[in-house]
């Protein structure tokens, strides 16, 4: 499912005084397959892009395509289910939204009210929990509890359990330990693979970025002010600087690396695997020579 | 939706109302609450209206915000108006039609209670949206402060107040930020036959309430940390000053109760 947003605003509060105007003329298109991610700093208006992408906000200006469905300012749209059903969204602290008496039930509400027959919502969760490398017996415990870590993954199985076409994920691993973090990253990586997914990701994290997306945008004071490849991106460090944003760690090494031996490496690397690689390269070169 | 809500809300302003003392609003809606119920025709209820309305011009809250806050209380205005409309059994009958007969006095007691009531949570929804909780319920403790004689613990009642609408507005995002969640997981609490809706609400309220807690606890602990120890020879950070125009306003209300007297039948 292509997403695109074309000149869309948004204005929390609209008509109040607490009116605030969160995006300005918001243009993105995100072609089916592709792996998104959405970067920028605090209060750029990331969260809000997020939000209008299964229509839970409505944009006050502007049209939001997603698949064959239009969401336009000011128009009421009656396929909003179906919307929503194929677009998944994993909040931030997704933990927040468990509330069923078991961790199997929890996830097993989105399938079932989107009109998925019981027994086959049951089997969906079930394998979901072993997906997500949850232990058996917290299937019929309460979701109140497992540990954080435990209740983050039961929530993103909550999610994937509708099986979406589009995974929308804000900042999915905020407040994880690093060892959880790379496991439910790799695991959204795998899935994006396997199921052919749509995934959209909201993140401060550059490196994350760096790795897994095919195309980057960045937002900045509610507009979106640069979209591209991974690499083009991050090889303009000053612009980046302006949207004070950084540079992947690897990217850092890189260029201090090449400062240092007077040297460049061929192509910008994007991770520590690609850079070790570049590295162990140019040292056997130099060796054989 | 939850977003245009404004019970107790506090909207930065600079306005005459804003700058009058706490003290002296709470005092004046207090009155102003018994002086309402002198109002009993037509010219008395005019008055009550110019005077809110004069009101909520010196608020300088937009008119547009205020009514479109007030709608959730509509439901209860019109329900009162249509109780006094049907029960009402006196004075010329008006309307008779099958089994619905309306009285003339009927008619016009519904219209005063409507009024009483708009003009009533105008002037509460004015005081808390131009007066920080803060200082409401700093002025509520000192106007009570007589009553610790009978061992009212006011310090605790203030501290209780005061914490309650100080997480109206988080518990509202917190909500906001729930209902979207499960809305994105399907669930609709917009529409479908009560009992659907009834059912939709729990996945609402178990995040929310036990977010709740949590907040508390976290809350009571910060406190613990700091070493609160409650209201015994505490000082205060923000003194609330009594100015004369204060000492005024309370008088313009004496002068609306004396001119209501005086109209009233």
């Amino acid at each position: 499912m292509d997403i695109s947003l074309q000149q869309v605003s948004y204005a929390y509060a609209k008509d109040t005084p607490f009116e605030k105007r969160a995006l300005y003329d918001v243009d993105l298109l995100i072609p089916s397959g592709s792996y998104q991610a959405i970067i920028g700093h605090t209060g750029s208006g990331k969260s809000t892009v997020l939000q209008h992408l299964n229509a839970l906000l409505k944009p006050t200006e502007g049209v939001i395509r997603i698949g064959g469905t239009e969401v336009v300012a000011g128009k009421k749209n009656k396929k909003l289910r179906e919307i929503r059903q194929k677009v998944g969204i994993v909040f931030q602290f997704p933990e927040h939204q468990l509330f069923d008496e078991t961790v199997l039930k929890d996830i097993m509400f989105g399938p079932m009210n989107f009109g998925v027959p019981e027994e086959e919502a049951r089997q969906r969760a079930i394998e979901l929990v072993r997906l997500l490398g949850l232990p058996e017996e917290v299937m019929e415990k309460s979701p109140f509890d497992l540990s954080g870590g435990q209740m983050r993954r039961v929530a993103i199985a909550g999610v994937l359990a509708m099986n979406p076409e589009v995974l929308v994920l804000d900042e999915p691993t905020a407040g994880l330990d690093p060892r959880g973090r790379k496991e439910i990253m790799d695991l959204f990586y795998k899935l994006h693979i396997e199921k052919g997914l749509t995934t959209i990701l909201v993140t401060h994290s550059m490196e994350d970025a760096a790795r897994y997306a095919d195309r980057i945008a960045i937002m900045h004071n509610g507009r979106c002010v640069l979209q591209g490849i991974p690499k083009e991106i991050f090889s303009d460090e000053d612009r980046l600087m302006d949207y004070r944003l950084e540079l992947p760690q690897s990217i850092k090494f890189q260029k201090k690396l090449e400062e240092m031996m007077n040297k460049k490496l061929p192509s910008l690397c994007l991770t520590e695997e690609a850079l070790a690689e570049e590295l162990a390269r140019l040292l056997k070169k130099e060796r054989e020579i | 939706m939850l977003e245009k809500m404004i019970f107790g809300r506090y909207i930065p302003g600079d306005s005459f109302i804003h700058r009058l003392d706490a003290r002296a609003k709470l005092i004046f809606v207090f009155f102003f609450i018994m002086v309402v119920f002198i109002a009993n025709n037509w010219i008395t209820y005019g008055i009550l209206l110019v005077f809110t309305f004069l009101i909520i011009k010196l608020s300088k809250i937009r008119l547009y915000f205020l009514i479109n806050g007030l709608k959730p209380v509509v439901f209860l205005i019109i329900f009162t108006f249509l109780l006094h409309l049907f029960f009402t059994r006196e004075g010329p009958i008006i309307l008779d039609w099958k089994f619905i007969k309306i009285y003339e006095e009927g008619l016009k007691q519904g219209i005063f209670i409507s009024i009483r009531f708009t003009v009533l949570v105008i002037l509460t929804s004015i005081l808390t949206l131009t007066t920080t909780p803060i200082s409401i319920t700093d002025a509520l403790e000192i106007l009570l402060n007589p009553l610790k004689k009978w061992k009212l613990p006011v310090h605790e009642l203030a501290l209780m107040m005061s914490i309650s609408l100080r997480f109206i507005p988080t518990l509202m995002d917190e909500t906001d930020k729930i209902m979207k969640a499960q809305m994105a997981r399907g669930s609709d609490m917009t529409t479908g036959n009560m009992k659907e809706r009834m059912n939709a609400i729990v996945p609402l309220l178990i995040p929310l309430f036990v977010s709740a807690f949590k907040r508390a606890e976290d809350l009571a602990t910060a406190m613990e940390v700091r070493g609160y120890r409650g209201g015994e020879g505490r000082t205060r950070y923000r003194k609330l000053e009594w100015a004369l125009r204060d000492t005024l306003t309370l008088l313009t209300l004496v002068v609306l109760a004396v001119i209501l007297v005086y109209f009233r039948n």
